[in-house]
C-alpha cells in the first residue's frame, strides 16, 4: 500500500493561476456555512460576505494580469489574456447582480444564504469556463453555470409562475445538455482526444476522418450552446423564465450565464474547430439571422419589462453570433477582427443589461409592477431613475454615440471586412427596429405625463450604486473605446 | 500658451460645455439661481475660451488647418481624435457657442412648461458640445459622433418642453435625422475602405481625393446628401422642420434655426465637395435646382401661415435654399456666399425665434391674425421685429444681404463642368425668390407692427416692452447683424483663403 502511494506524485500544480476560482470557491462554502449560524434577521450579512469573496477575486484576477499565459491542471485550465478578460466581466457582472439582489431577497425573505452561494457557483462556472480548455471541463463548467441557476429560477416558491420557469428553464436545460455531450462524444470517439488543441490537431491533418461524423458533432454542440444563450429557435425558454424567475436572478440569466455559455461557445469554436470553419460557418449565419430578426420582432409586441429584455436579449445575442458566422479557415486578421468584436460586445452587452435590470428591479419595487405602461412620465417622478433607465435602452438600441453603438460597429465593420455584405444589411434593418421598441419606453418616460397619484419612487441605495456605475463604464466606453478596444485586441485565442 | 495652440484650447471650448451639465446633475432642483448661474458661466466660459481661439488664429493663413490636435483614439478602426480650425469653421465655431451662451441668458428669465430648469439648462449645454464639436471635427467618425450627440437632447427638449403637438414633432424630428445619419455613415465607411490608406481623416481624404471610380463616387454623394439634405433641410427633406421649429421651446428653435440646420450645409462644404469632386460636380445642377424650388416653396409657403413660429420655420426653407445654390454654384463667389449666409441666417433667424417666443410669452398667441398694433402698444418690441424682419429679407446694409447676392452672382458664371444656362434659370428663380421673400415679410410686418391694438389685448395687462435681460441676450446679435451687414469682409475676409483652398480641388 505504501509502495503504491509513494509512486504517486504531486502533479504540478500552478495555484496561482487557479487562485480566482479558489478564493470564490471558499467564499461560497463560507457563505454557506457562515449562514447556518446567523439569527433569522442577520441572513443578509450573507450579501456583504459574497460581495467581499467577489472582490477578492477580482484582485486574484488582477494579480495574474501581464503574467503571461499559463497552463495547468495538464493543459485543460489555461490562463490567457481572453481568460482574464472574461473572469473579470464575471466578477463586475457579479457585484452588480449582487447589488441588485439585495433589497429584493432581504425584503422578500428568501432563503438569502443559499441564494449567494448559489450564485456563487454560477459564478465559478463562468470563471472556470473562460479557462477551460478540454471538452470534460468545458461540460463541467457549463453544468456549474446552469445547475445552481435552476434552482435560483424557482427561489419564489409559492408562485406557479416561478415553478413554471424553472421547470422550463430545467428541461431545455437538461435536454441540451444532453445534446451537447452526445456531440462531444462523437468527437472524442473521431479524434480519441478530449483536449481542444489536440482536437484541432487532427482535424488539420489530411489523412482525416469522415467529416460526416465532424459536421454531425460540431451540428449538436452549437445546438446545445444555442439553447444556453437562447439563440432562435431554441430561445423558447427564455422569456417565461426571464418572467416567472425574481428579477435579479433574470438579470444574472441574460448577462453572466448567457455570456457563459457564448465563452464556451467561442472556446470550442476558435480552438478545437477552426479548421473546420467552413462547416459551421452557415449554421452560425442562421443561427444569427434567425435570433436577430425573431427576437427583434416578438419584443415590438411586448407590454411586460423583464420580457421586453428578454426578447432583446435574444436579439443581441444575434450580434455575437455575427461574428462567428465571419470565420474563414487561414484568413488571420479577419478572424482576429470578427472575435475581438464578439468581446467587446459581449463586454458593453453585459454592462449595459445589468443596468437596465437594476433600473427595472428598482422600479418594480413600488407597486411591484412590471408594465411598461406604467412607466408613462417616470421622469416627472424619478428624474435620476428614468434618466439611467432611458441611456441603458438607448445603449441597448445601439444609438450612437453611446457605448452600445460601438459594440454594433465593430461587428458591423468586420462583418464589411469579411465582405459577408447581406449580412451586414439584415444587422443594419435589425438596429433599426430595435431602436423603435427601445424609444417607445424612453418615450413613454418622457413625454407621457404621469398617472394622478404617482409619486416618487424610492431607489434603494445599493441599486442607485450599480446603476452609478454601469453607467459610468458605460460613459467611459462611449468617450474613450480603445479601454475596451485595447483589451480586446490582447485577448485573442 | 503652447497646449492652447495644440488643439486643446478648442477642445476646452468644446468641452467646457458637457463638463457643465456634469456638474449640474449634482447640483440640487430647488436652487434655481444657482443652476441657471452654474449653466451661464460654463457657456460663458466656452465662450471666452472659443474668443481667445478667435483672437490666436492666424488670419493671414485662413485657408490653413490651425491649433488642431492630432491624437490616438480608437486606433482598432483608424479614427483619430483630429480637430482644428480654419477659415470656413471659425465662423460658425464661435457662432454656436455665441448663441448657446445667449440662450442661457434667456433662460434666466423665462423657462418654459413644465419647469425643470436643471434638466433644461443640462441638454442645452450637451447641445452646444454636440454642435461646437461637429464644426471642429476633422475625423469623420469623430464628426460623426459629435453629429449624432445633438440629436438625443433635441429630442427630449421638443418632446419635453414643446407645445401642444410636441410628441408628434419630436419623434419625426428623431426618425428623420436618424435615418438620414445611416446613410452618411455608409458613406463614411464607403470611403473608409474604398481609400486604402484606411483613414477617417478628413484632411489626408481631401488631398487623396478623387477616390475611387466615378460611379463610387456617386454612391458615396448619395449617402453623404442623404444625410446633410435632411439636416439642412433640403425641399423635399424639410418637413420634419416645420413641426420641430414650432413646437420646440423658444430656446430650442434658436439652437435648431441658429446652428443646428447649418451642420449640413457645413457637411456639404467640409465633406461631400472636397473629399468627393467629381460627384460633386455630377450633383451641383440637382442640389441647385433643389435649392430654387426651396426657396420658391418656402416663400409661398411663408404666405400662407397663421402662426408667427410656423412662418419663420418656413423663411429658414427658403434662407437655406439660398445657402445650397451658392454651394452648387462651386465657385468662389458662391461657397463664400454660403458660408456669409449660413452665419447671417444663424444670426437673423435665431433672433427672430427669440422674439417670436417673446411674442407668445406677452400675447399667448402666436396667431398672425390675432396680433396687431404692437408699435403703437411696446414700440421698442415693434421696432426689434421690423428690424431683423427686414435683415431676413435681405436689405443691403444687413447682415442678410450678402449671402443671397454672392449666391446669385456665383450662378451667374457657375464653376467648371456646370452649365451655365441652367444656373442662369436658377439665378432668375432665386432672385423672384428674394420679391416673395420680401412680400411676405412686409406683409407679415404690417399684419402684426401696425394698425389699431386688437381689443383683446388693449387693456395691455402682461404686455410689456423689451425687458433688460430681453436686451442683453439679444444685443449681440443685433449688433451682429449690422456690423456684417455693413462690413462683409468681417467674416468674408476670414473665409475666402480657405473657399480658395476648398476650390483647389476643381481645378
Amino acid at each position: 500500500m505504501l509502495e503504491l502511494a509513494q509512486g504517486l506524485t504531486q502533479p504540478n500544480v500552478d495555484w496561482h493561476a487557479l487562485s480566482p476560482e479558489l478564493v470564490l470557491t471558499a467564499t461560497a462554502c463560507i457563505v454557506l456555512i457562515v449562514d447556518l449560524f446567523l439569527p433569522d434577521d442577520a441572513k443578509w450579512v450573507a450579501m456583504p460576505l459574497s460581495a467581499a469573496g467577489l472582490f477578492g477575486t477580482a484582485a486574484a484576477v488582477v494579480s495574474l494580469i501581464g503574467q503571461g499565459d499559463r497552463l495547468t491542471l495538464a493543459g485543460s485550465f489555461e490562463v490567457n489574456g481572453f481568460a482574464l478578460l472574461f473572469k473579470g466581466l464575471f466578477c463586475i457582472i457579479g457585484l452588480l447582480v449582487l447589488a441588485i439582489s439585495f433589497h429584493y431577497f432581504r425584503a422578500g425573505r428568501y432563503y438569502q444564504g443559499e441564494y449567494y452561494f448559489l450564485l456563487l457557483c454560477s459564478l465559478l462556472g463562468g470563471m472556470t469556463m473562460a479557462s477551460s480548455r478540454d471538452l470534460i471541463s468545458i461540460f463541467i463548467s457549463i453544468e456549474l453555470i446552469s445547475i445552481p441557476a435552476f434552482v435560483m429560477t424557482a427561489f419564489r416558491k409559492g408562485d406557479a409562475k416561478s415553478n413554471e420557469a424553472a421547470l422550463k428553464f430545467f428541461l431545455f436545460g437538461v435536454l441540451s445538455s444532453a445534446v451537447m455531450l452526445y456531440g462531444m462524444s462523437l468527437i472524442y470517439g473521431a479524434t480519441g482526444t478530449t483536449f481542444l488543441t489536440e482536437i484541432n490537431e487532427r482535424l488539420t491533418r489530411a489523412d482525416a476522418l469522415g467529416e460526416g461524423i465532424v459536421t454531425l458533432s460540431v451540428f449538436f454542440i452549437v445546438v446545445g450552446f444555442a439553447f444556453k444563450i437562447s439563440a432562435v429557435p431554441f430561445h423558447f425558454w427564455a422569456p417565461d423564465t426571464y418572467e416567472g424567475s425574481p428579477s435579479p436572478v433574470a438579470a444574472f440569466l441574460s448577462t453572466a450565464s448567457k455570456i457563459g455559455g457564448f465563452v464556451g461557445l467561442l472556446v470550442l469554436m476558435f480552438v478545437a474547430f477552426p479548421s473546420v470553419a467552413d462547416t459551421w460557418r452557415p449554421i452560425f449565419a442562421v443561427l444569427a439571422v434567425l435570433t436577430m430578426t425573431v427576437g427583434n420582432l416578438i419584443a415590438l409586441r411586448q407590454q411586460h419589462i423583464i420580457r421586453l429584455l428578454a426578447y432583446s436579449g435574444i436579439a443581441q445575442s444575434g450580434y455575437v453570433l455575427v461574428a462567428l458566422a465571419l470565420i474563414e479557415p487561414g484568413a488571420t486578421a479577419q478572424n482576429a477582427q470578427a472575435f475581438q468584436s464578439a468581446l467587446i460586445y459581449l463586454a458593453i452587452y453585459g454592462i449595459m443589461d445589468a443596468g437596465a435590470f437594476a433600473a427595472a428591479v428598482a422600479f418594480a419595487r413600488r407597486g411591484g409592477t412590471y408594465f411598461i405602461g406604467d412607466y408613462s412620465g417616470l421622469w416627472q417622478r424619478s428624474p435620476v431613475l428614468a434618466t439611467l433607465l432611458a441611456g441603458f435602452l438607448i445603449s441597448l438600441a445601439g444609438a450612437p454615440p453611446v457605448a452600445g453603438f460601438w459594440a454594433k460597429v465593430f461587428v458591423f465593420l468586420a462583418t464589411i471586412e469579411a465582405q459577408v455584405y447581406w449580412l451586414a444589411v439584415v444587422m443594419g434593418v435589425n438596429a433599426a427596429i430595435a431602436a423603435w421598441y427601445y424609444l417607445l419606453v424612453v418615450k413613454k418616460m418622457f413625454l407621457e405625463p404621469p398617472e394622478e397619484d404617482a409619486g416618487p419612487i424610492e431607489v434603494p441605495s445599493l441599486i442607485r450604486v450599480a446603476m452609478g456605475v454601469a453607467a459610468l463604464a458605460l460613459v467611459a466606453v462611449m468617450v474613450y473605446p480603445p479601454i475596451i478596444t485595447e483589451l480586446a485586441e490582447h485577448s485573442i485565442l | 500658451m503652447e497646449w492652447f495652440d495644440n488643439g486643446w484650447g478648442i477642445s476646452l471650448a468644446t468641452f467646457l460645455p458637457i463638463i457643465g451639465t456634469i456638474v449640474l446633475l449634482f447640483l440640487p432642483n430647488t436652487q434655481e439661481r444657482l443652476l441657471k448661474a452654474t449653466g451661464t458661466l460654463f457657456a460663458l466660459a466656452a465662450l471666452v475660451v472659443g474668443v481667445v481661439v478667435a483672437a490666436r488664429f492666424d488670419y493671414g493663413a485662413s485657408g490653413e488647418i490651425q491649433l488642431g490636435v492630432d491624437a490616438t483614439w480608437i486606433p482598432q478602426i483608424d479614427a483619430r481624435y483630429i480637430v482644428g480650425v480654419d477659415g470656413i469653421s471659425l465662423p460658425l465655431f464661435v457662432l454656436s457657442l455665441l448663441v448657446s451662451f445667449l440662450c442661457m441668458i434667456y433662460l434666466w428669465w423665462h423657462v418654459p412648461e413644465p419647469g425643470k430648469p436643471k434638466a433644461l439648462l443640462a441638454l442645452v449645454l450637451l447641445l452646444e458640445t454636440g454642435m461646437t464639436g461637429s464644426f471642429v471635427a476633422l475625423d469623420l467618425i469623430l464628426f460623426f459622433v459629435f453629429w449624432e450627440l445633438v440629436l438625443v437632447p433635441m429630442y427630449f427638449m421638443i418632446g419635453v418642453w414643446g407645445g401642444p403637438r410636441r410628441e408628434y414633432a419630436s419623434v419625426k424630428f428623431f426618425l428623420y435625422t436618424l435615418f438620414g445619419s445611416i446613410f452618411m455613415l455608409l458613406g463614411f465607411l464607403a470611403i473608409y475602405f474604398k481609400t486604402g490608406a484606411e483613414t477617417f481623416d478628413m484632411i489626408a481624404l481631401r488631398e487623396a481625393a478623387p477616390i475611387g471610380s466615378t460611379l463610387f463616387q456617386n454612391l458615396a454623394f448619395l449617402g453623404l446628401f442623404l444625410g446633410f439634405a435632411i439636416k439642412v433641410p433640403m425641399w423635399p427633406f424639410h418637413t420634419w422642420l416645420p413641426d420641430a421649429h414650432t413646437e420646440a421651446p423658444t430656446v430650442g428653435s434658436v439652437l435648431l434655426a441658429a446652428i443646428m440646420l447649418k451642420m449640413g450645409t457645413y457637411g456639404f462644404i467640409r465633406i461631400a465637395l472636397p473629399i468627393l469632386p467629381d460627384a460633386a460636380v455630377a450633383y451641383a445642377p440637382i442640389i441647385g435646382i433643389l435649392a430654387v424650388i426651396a426657396i420658391i416653396y418656402g416663400a409661398l409657403c411663408c404666405m400662407a401661415q397663421s402662426d408667427l413660429k410656423r412662418l419663420i420655420a418656413f423663411s429658414s426653407v427658403g434662407h437655406m435654399g439660398f445657402v445650397m445654390l451658392g454651394i452648387a454654384t462651386l465657385t468662389d463667389e458662391g461657397i463664400n456666399g454660403a458660408i456669409f449666409g449660413m452665419v447671417a441666417h444663424g444670426l437673423i433667424t435665431g433672433m427672430l425665434f427669440f422674439l417670436a417666443g417673446s411674442v407668445h410669452e406677452r400675447y399667448h398667441t402666436r396667431d398672425i391674425a390675432a396680433l396687431g398694433g404692437m408699435l403703437k402698444q411696446i414700440p421698442r418690441f415693434g421696432s426689434l421685429l421690423t428690424y431683423t424682419a427686414i435683415a431676413s429679407l435681405g436689405l443691403p446694409g444687413l447682415a442678410g444681404f450678402w449671402g443671397e447676392v454672392l449666391a446669385l452672382l456665383g450662378s451667374y458664371q457657375p464653376g467648371a463642368g456646370l452649365d451655365p444656362v441652367l444656373f442662369r434659370i436658377l439665378m432668375v428663380g432665386g432672385g423672384i425668390g428674394t420679391i416673395l421673400t420680401a412680400a411676405y415679410f412686409l406683409w407679415t410686418l404690417q399684419r402684426v407692427n401696425m394698425g389699431a391694438v386688437p381689443e383683446k389685448f388693449a387693456d395691455g395687462r402682461g404686455i410689456f416692452d423689451v425687458r433688460p435681460l430681453e436686451w442683453y441676450a439679444w444685443a449681440p446679435l443685433l449688433f451682429l447683424i449690422l456690423a456684417a451687414g455693413l462690413y462683409p469682409k468681417l467674416i468674408l475676409g476670414v473665409t475666402d483663403d480657405a473657399v480658395n483652398v476648398l476650390l483647389g480641388a476643381f481645378g
